[in-house]
């Protein structure tokens, strides 16, 4: 093994988001790729295509017609015990919306990179996580990465939490479309010995492909047989998840020297007030909690990593000694509460007896910038609150034109 | 061009789909499996299946009537899904880890294959997968209640097209199927019918052969949607080709072989079209102009695959 100081021996090369993806997606060399390009993912599949016409990779790169298709066909070679691996974005993750939850209750431990873009209408190619968020509800372990490097570990760490028998789900990272997709960072990668090992093989399951003992996938269960209780699996699956992804976090840790939690807290251990926050947005949140902390103001920052499953017990106990919890989303639920993120925190504080006063931040639609004022804005909010004053009832916009 | 299989081969080529599935009597979608299955021989076989009447009748859970390793996963992308188990047998046989050999088929009804599939169709057959595709083509949205398709013929009921007072039944003409796939320049393209078994499984073997995609669209009555007696299904399906409705030809590498020609025997489409009570309100005043344009367009269709068979090569080779 490894020695988790070996990190800072390791070079340091400056890649964007979708090189690091596709380099990982090289080094765990999966057997089949069959995806479609969309802004902002467009190099992931451009690169692995130049793996694929250098021969550098094994996989078989199915150049699908539709992102409809590529998820069918993910099915169709995941069920066949293939590694597969694809990567979409905004409307084509929209398009493929009715496979994503067939390939979660097909137990299809598929590995998808999801580069975040807003969902049309308008028609818009900037991050927000509104195409992400809408399928936080189809059966997938879904991780939200900061950065290159989180976006390039996350690919690594997914078959081994998709694949291991407990789980058996599909997997979806997410990185911010743009901001880090397409803007360079540095990156330590592992070497590809080093990636083989950690992944390792897939354990076996059924397959199209045991001519010795045929199955039949995805039967017909409409007359009133098994569906609820094949519902009822997958969410003790997702249950099972979440210690899963944690053990596999802490083995990468021990690999790479980068350790993971399920939420990644920063300066929270006597935090009265705290932000959460998905994604590229978590390096601004913790400079200004850092200029606020020289002002003497307790202010935490907690960045979400893995959304589903979501743990719930773990947000309730790093907010229950906050005064005031602002919960930022870069998508919002029409009609609902507050934006989705929101309504998963302030749900599991409840859910835990923990009764920390909460705001909710909408921000960054469509790619709109989010300047370190903005957060520091919604940090006087939760100042206030904490002081003992009320926090808004309703959305609060950042960096809303007109506002 | 399709051989002639010995009747008594046949019968020694088990069956692959088990009986106790759900279909209906007189339902043609179960012949045509059947059939192509026994065009697959010994192969280990990889069979995809779309959403419709052929899936909900055959696996219902815990039960399935498939011998072999089958999967649905939704209604618009059986050929989609099967190229995704064919991509994962092509990289797992390059690299050692599949010994044996197999076929992959799939199957959609025709509105899982004319309309609401043809996309992931298209893409499948133009990718180049290794695989056999093939239509149950029963002319409308039979499994949710006989909704007009693509493959609907003109003027016939569906409750989607009903006889009003303004409309006789669908105003439109049917899709080529077939011509649309052999647009893809495949190898391999095929029309059949579940009157005619030797040819069937004679061109399920062909397909089953050819190297990279093939299509066949198969002819599958349906007497529930077509208002039809369960007994008379086969009968009806052989009038049809008869009539030269649904002719019976192969598009090999391009080239246009026709397998059936009834030449004087030719009958016209009125002889089957009234055993349907689809077509019924067609043979009630206001009806003939429809009935003459059905004819009309049966001709002009065997005339043009007429002409195409006699030119031999006349689509674009494979790969230009």
């Amino acid at each position: 093994m490894t020695p988790p100081t070996a990190q800072t021996q390791r070079p340091i090369e400056a890649v964007t988001g979708n090189q690091a993806v596709a380099y990982a997606m090289k080094q765990i060399n999966p057997d089949v790729v069959a995806a479609y390009p969309i802004t902002p993912q467009t190099d992931v599949v451009q690169n692995f295509a130049e793996y694929v016409a250098d021969g550098v990779v094994k996989a078989n790169f199915v150049t699908v017609e539709s992102e409809h298709s590529a998820m069918s066909a993910c099915i169709g070679s995941a069920s066949s015990g293939a590694r597969t691996m694809t990567a979409t974005s905004s409307a084509g993750f929209a398009l493929m919306w009715e496979m994503v939850y067939i390939a979660a209750s097909m137990r299809a431990p598929i590995v998808m990179t999801t580069v975040n873009r807003a969902l049309s209408g308008p028609i818009n190619i900037h991050c927000d996580h509104s195409d992400t968020m809408g399928g936080r509800d189809a059966g997938w372990v879904q991780i939200y990465n900061e950065d290159a490097q989180e976006a390039y570990d996350a690919t690594i760490m997914g078959f081994p939490i998709a694949e291991h028998p407990d789980v058996r789900l599909p997997l979806m990272n997410m990185y911010d479309g743009f901001i880090i997709s397409g803007a360079i960072g540095p990156l330590q990668s592992l070497t590809d010995e080093e990636v083989q090992q950690f992944v390792g093989q897939a354990p076996g399951y059924p397959s199209l492909l045991d001519f010795d003992n045929h199955v039949t996938f995805g039967p017909f269960d409409g007359l009133h047989g098994w569906y609820f209780e094949h519902k009822v699996n997958q969410q003790r699956a997702m249950d099972n998840a979440l210690a899963v992804i944690q053990d596999v976090y802490d083995r990468f840790a021990a690999l790479s020297g980068r350790r993971y939690q399920h939420l990644m807290q920063y300066r929270m251990e006597d935090a009265d007030i705290a932000i959460v926050v998905i994604g590229s947005a978590a390096g601004n949140a913790r400079s200004v909690a850092d200029k606020l902390r020289a002002e003497g103001v307790k202010a935490g920052v907690i960045k979400v990593r893995t959304f589903r499953p979501f743990p719930a017990a773990q947000y309730a106990k790093a907010l229950a000694g906050v005064k005031a919890v602002g919960i930022m989303d870069r998508a919002d639920s029409f009609g609902a509460a507050g934006g989705p993120l929101y309504m998963d925190v302030t749900s599991a504080l409840y859910q835990q007896g923990v009764y920390t006063k909460a705001a909710n931040f909408i921000y960054g639609l469509g790619g709109r910038d989010i300047f370190p004022h903005n957060i520091e804005e919604a940090f006087r909010v939760l100042q206030k609150a904490a002081e003992g004053g009320d926090l808004p009832k309703s959305r609060v916009y950042l960096n809303m034109k007109g506002a | 061009m399709a051989t002639r299989l010995a009747p008594k081969e046949l019968v020694t080529r088990g069956d692959r789909l088990s009986g106790g599935h759900r279909l209906c009597a007189g339902c043609g979608a179960s012949i045509v499996v059947r059939n192509v299955l026994k065009g697959a021989k010994d192969h280990p076989l990889v069979v995809g299946c779309a959403t419709g009447c052929l899936e909900v009748s055959t696996t219902i859970y815990p039960y399935t009537a498939w011998k072999d390793a089958y999967i649905h996963t939704a209604f618009e992308n059986a050929a989609a899904t099967i190229s995704g188990a064919e991509a994962a047998f092509q990289s797992l046989k390059k690299q050692g880890k599949v010994s044996k050999d197999c076929k992959f088929v799939a199957f959609g009804g025709d509105g899982g294959t004319y309309d609401i599939g043809i996309q992931s169709l298209s893409g499948a057959l133009e990718r180049g997968h290794d695989f056999v595709y093939v239509c149950y083509d029963n002319g409308a949205y039979m499994n949710t209640g006989f909704q007009r398709s693509g493959a609907t013929p003109l003027g016939a009921w569906t409750t989607t097209t009903p006889n009003g007072k303004v409309d006789l039944g669908k105003r439109q003409n049917r899709k080529n199927l077939t011509a649309i796939c052999a647009a893809h320049n495949i190898p391999y393209v095929a029309q059949a019918s579940v009157h005619n078994f030797r040819d069937l499984i004679a061109k399920a073997e062909t397909a089953f052969e050819t190297e990279g995609p093939a299509v066949l669209v198969v002819l599958s009555p349906c007497p529930r949607g077509w208002r039809s007696d369960p007994s008379q299904s086969v009968e009806m399906a052989r009038q049809m080709v008869q009539s030269c409705y649904w002719p019976l030809y192969e598009i090999i590498d391009g080239r246009y072989v026709i397998n059936y020609d009834p030449k004087a025997k030719k009958i016209p489409v009125l002889d089957w079209m009234k055993a349907q009570g689809r077509f019924g309100h067609l043979f009630k005043a206001g009806g003939e102009d429809i009935l003459q344009r059905l004819q009309e367009n049966v001709d002009r269709e065997w005339q043009r695959l007429q002409a195409l068979a006699q030119l031999g090569a006349v689509e674009t080779p494979a790969g230009a």
